[in-house]
């Protein structure tokens, strides 16, 4: 029973907290939005609310700069919005981390959602980020650590891709 | 119409310890380096559209430094939606000067949109920034160097200069990662 009652987004935030992560940025998702709650109710934690996903890239850099960590959290269809983006992390050598939620794959009812969906992985693969992928609940805490760890130890940006099959389909009724 | 680069210069000249100072691409990173080479700067030489939100980034993770940003009307129109993000998430140390040329003279002198019916300073205001101003005279320079340096932001300045092509001054390096970790070592003092 516990099991069932356990959010994996609690594990993401011990995450954030363990690593000193002290700023997140997010267009929101359904999928992020426990994460969200978490990190608002935290005096610690800077949440700010973006209009477009690419100026996550941008405020995570700039934090950096300034001396703090960070993470954006967006949906698989904010991936494309940040390609040129990230070339800033890439070039300047800055660690950036995102955690995306994942649409357009397991069980999916949007057919708006499956190109980028299909395209999320190539694309960071494509700017160099290295992407990890957590498929079930137990993955989330370790992958996410790992990914964190990765950015910031190697000055590197990463990505973690959390799968619609364990975040569960939206499905939309008509009327 | 003012002529960008000395006053770009005039604005940076006797520069205080707690100033930061970022520019985007393009003629902004090439003038704040004709200022003379400084520690605390950092230009983007790419990236077109993110000198706004790394600001933000860096005024919220730096609260007690002052943080300017020079750039263009081009980088700036890339970017509007991060103006509205400021204006929600406020921080008092920031100020955006906004070099409006009207063009993209890098590329060949290509009208943007304030050169038509587009005003920056009102997309500033309607998006929730309240100090937010034009400048058309040097004669303002007092002010703007008050907002820099002592008012409550987020300030967004519009300053109107003359398009013109001017000599390219790099910065001391175009590897990203020398400029970014001499810039940030510049946060520990």
């Amino acid at each position: 029973m516990a099991e069932l009652i356990k959010d994996w987004r609690n594990d993401i935030y011990a995450v954030f907290k363990d690593l000193d992560i002290t700023m997140v940025s997010h267009v929101p998702d359904a999928g992020h939005t426990p994460l969200i709650n978490l990190c608002e109710k935290d005096n610690e934690i800077d949440v700010v609310t973006l209009t477009t996903e690419q100026d996550g890239v941008g405020l995570s850099c700039g934090a950096y700069a300034g001396g703090r960590k960070s993470a954006l959290l967006m949906q698989s269809s904010g991936v494309g919005n940040c390609i040129n983006a990230l070339a800033l992390p890439n070039i300047c050598r800055i660690p950036f981390l995102t955690l995306v939620s994942m649409r357009g794959e397991w069980g999916e009812f949007v057919p708006w959602q499956v190109p980028m969906g299909l395209g999320t992985p190539k694309v960071l693969e494509a700017m160099d980020i290295k992407v990890f992928r957590a498929d079930y609940v137990e993955e989330v805490g370790p992958t996410v650590d790992a990914a964190a760890k990765f950015a910031f130890n190697t000055n590197r940006s990463a990505a973690v891709l959390l799968s619609q099959k364990m975040i569960g389909a939206k499905q939309f009724k008509n009327g | 119409m003012i002529d960008r680069r000395p006053f770009v210069q005039k604005i940076l000249k006797d520069r205080k310890d707690n100033l930061r100072v970022v520019s985007g691409i393009g003629t902004s990173t090439w003038d704040l380096m004709s200022a003379g080479d400084n520690k605390g700067n950092f230009g983007f030489i790419g990236a077109m559209g993110q000198s706004i939100p790394f600001a933000l980034g860096l005024a919220k993770a730096q609260p007690d430094m002052r943080v300017l940003l020079f750039t263009g009307d081009g980088d700036t129109l890339m970017s509007l939606g991060s103006i509205a993000t400021i204006a929600n998430h406020p921080v008092s140390n920031l100020t955006i000067v906004v070099l409006d040329n009207e063009s993209y003279v890098e590329t060949g002198s290509q009208p943007t949109a304030t050169a038509g019916k587009t005003d920056l300073q009102l997309i500033a205001e309607g998006s929730g920034i309240s100090n937010s101003y034009t400048v058309t005279s040097e004669e303002d320079y007092e002010k703007i160097m008050n907002t820099i340096y002592k008012e409550e932001g987020p300030s967004l300045i519009v300053i109107k200069c003359q398009a013109k092509a001017t000599p390219l001054v790099f910065p001391h390096s175009f590897d990203g990662s020398v400029s970014m970790n001499r810039f940030k070592e510049t946060m520990k003092i």
